[in-house]
């Protein structure tokens, strides 16, 4: 446990000490936050509206702002998870530093899951930046907070499996842009993947809906509601890949 | 065929050690083996090394040298065969054994991103240091290793030579029985090997080093023992002294010489040759028309005038003679060259 800790420091703090943390903490802020203003302007637009027909139309800000919002965020992540997770492994296979990794009592388990917990929290931590957002939401209007606290569990968990898996293919390159781009390939994969079930009802098509990470997310989470199902979807998802982290470094030395 | 230069070169030297050890072991290997698909990169390697001593691992580029030395510290797992280190095997206890040893690879495993303290803080938190001992071993290794005044660098603005003291302030730094130390000196300038060297060797006694090199002179200047292994297989293992004797007790000399008109008699000359007091051995080399040379083998001393005094009164013209010096080096290519040849020898 605490060799996890030694580790999850140390990664944490490499990327606190490179300009890729503050790339992405950027990059996130700033789209999100356009999204934010996009939907805000919808949601206002459509309150005058209804305003003007004499209507007097229920307006939610969960489900007409935090829910698209969150949903938005986790298509967002997709795209910063393979630069979160393409070093972990790949840097240090290729600059040799594994070899003190591996020679120090110090189990394979708990580097990965120190470098994966070191990811989570970069991920978090984006997350937590963007959260000013909803501050906003919380001064000048009265959403409800426990739909949203869940939709920020279920992006965690989303993200929890991608960087897992993000993490699994660093551990099987020397090279941090194939690791990157290979990441980057196939959280596009899981996010696509959910659109066969739209155009196809065939029973392969379900089931190959139902792999995609987002659905998990946009149909449960998103909506405030905690599914067991799809938490277990992810938490195996994150167990799987890093499971196989452990078998890829493992192989690393009857490889090398 | 018996063939006597090997088997002195192997077992009885072996078995001499085994003798000579009065100190308790702390590695030994017995029959450690590493094969790839294609081939063997460690092959049936056994020998021990007692505590507190400085063992040279000397051995032709891609003779096994880092393979052996990561199977040692449970980087690489052996085909066959097993280890121990500092009491606890390779295979059953890889956890003790990685806390007992230290272990510099060939490039040293520097985080560029990090400073040097930061750096040594983060590498004896994970040999299992913590608190104010922790700051002290820092302390402690940054001046032993003359990096003191980098402390605050950028391990990647480093210099090479700086590069490489960190390393191995590295691997001291939770103060392990077993030191591994692959090629230590590489890529140092001269001032810098030398202050290296006096690092190891001042280490030697409280830690036991093995140190990897392809130098011979840092061999003789820093190891007590001697492991020779060329393409995976072990040449020998010796104490330094005894083949820096083996090197120094014979001379060879290499003569030419010619006859006064025409051709000599060969043979004639190799019987006189061989009457000259202390010569131990001759060995035509060759002969082109009149010109024959000669590979003479003797005993240390002033044998050069007796031989060339000889062959003047003979009445030959003495062309050359000049000193083929046996040094550590040539006993080393010897050896590996031997290794080369007994190798089809031993699958017949």
């Amino acid at each position: 446990m605490r060799n996890t800790w030694i580790m999850w420091r140390k990664e944490l703090n490499s990327y606190f000490v490179s300009p890729i943390a503050y790339f992405l903490l950027t990059m996130f802020a700033m789209v999100s936050a356009l999204f934010f203003w996009l939907y805000l302007q919808d949601f206002v637009e459509y309150g005058m509206a209804m305003q003007m027909r004499g209507q007097a139309v229920p307006m939610n800000l969960n489900e007409q702002l935090i829910r698209p919002l969150l949903s938005t965020e986790g298509v967002i992540g997709l795209f910063l998870i393979p630069l979160i997770t393409m070093r972990l492994f790949a840097e240090e296979k290729r600059s040799g530093t594994i070899e003190l990794l591996a020679t120090s009592p110090i189990r394979d388990s708990e580097v990965i899951l120190g470098k994966w917990l070191a990811a989570l929290t970069m991920y978090a931590s984006m997350l937590l930046v963007a959260a000013l957002n909803f501050a906003f939401l919380f001064k000048y209007g009265n959403p409800d907070w426990k739909p949203l606290a869940i939709g920020y569990l279920g992006l965690l968990l989303q993200a929890g499996a991608l960087l897992a898996i993000g993490t699994f293919i660093s551990s099987l390159t020397k090279n941090q842009i194939i690791a990157g781009a290979v990441t980057f390939g196939i959280c596009l994969v899981l996010w696509v993947i959910k659109s066969v079930g739209q155009f196809e009802t065939a029973t392969w098509a379900q089931v190959l809906s139902y792999t995609s990470v987002l659905t998990h997310f946009e149909e449960s989470f998103a909506k405030g509601v905690l599914d067991t199902k799809d938490a277990v979807f992810y938490v195996t998802l994150t167990f799987l890949a890093l499971f196989f982290t452990a078998r890829s470094m493992e192989s690393l030395r009857w490889r090398s | 065929m018996f063939n006597l230069e090997r088997f002195k070169h192997g077992k009885v030297r072996v078995l001499h050690t085994l003798i000579s050890c009065d100190k308790p072991l702390m590695i030994t290997v017995k029959e450690l083996t590493k094969r790839y698909a294609r081939n063997t990169a460690v092959d049936h390697i056994s020998f021990e090394v007692g505590k507190g001593q400085i063992v040279g691992f000397l051995g032709p580029n891609g003779a096994g040298k880092t393979t052996t030395m990561r199977m040692l510290t449970c980087f690489l797992p052996p085909t066959s065969g097993g280890a121990t280190v500092a009491g606890c095997d390779v295979l059953e206890q890889p956890l003790e054994v990685k806390k007992r040893i230290g272990y510099l690879p060939e490039t040293p495993p520097l985080y560029p991103e990090m400073e040097t303290g930061e750096y040594l803080t983060f590498v004896g938190k994970l040999k299992g240091l913590s608190g104010a001992e922790l700051r002290k071993r820092v302390d402690y290794v940054c001046d032993r290793c003359a990096v003191a005044d980098v402390k605050n660098k950028l391990l990647g603005r480093l210099s090479k030579g700086y590069r490489q003291r960190v390393g191995l302030a590295q691997a001291i730094i939770h103060n392990p029985e077993v030191l591994i130390l692959d090629e230590p000196t590489a890529g140092l300038d001269p001032k810098q090997i030398n202050e290296t060297r006096d690092l190891i060797k001042s280490l030697g006694g409280d830690h036991t080093i093995i140190l990897s090199t392809h130098i011979l002179p840092e061999v003789e200047q820093t190891c007590e023992q001697v492991i020779i292994i060329n393409k995976g297989k072990l040449v020998a293992t010796d104490s330094v002294q005894n083949l820096q004797n083996r090197a120094r007790g014979a001379e060879s000399v290499l003569v030419e010489i010619s006859g006064r008109n025409g051709s000599v008699d060969f043979a004639a000359v190799q019987r006189r040759l061989e009457q000259v007091a202390g010569v131990s051995r001759v060995v035509a080399k060759q002969s082109h028309g009149s010109r024959n040379s000669f590979e003479i083998e003797s005993v240390k001393g002033f044998v050069r005038g007796d031989l060339a005094r000889a062959v003047v009164e003979s009445g030959w013209d003495l062309n050359e003679l000049r000193p083929a010096a046996l040094s550590l080096e040539e006993v080393f290519l010897q050896l590996t060259g031997n290794a080369q040849e007994a190798a089809p020898k031993e699958s017949q």
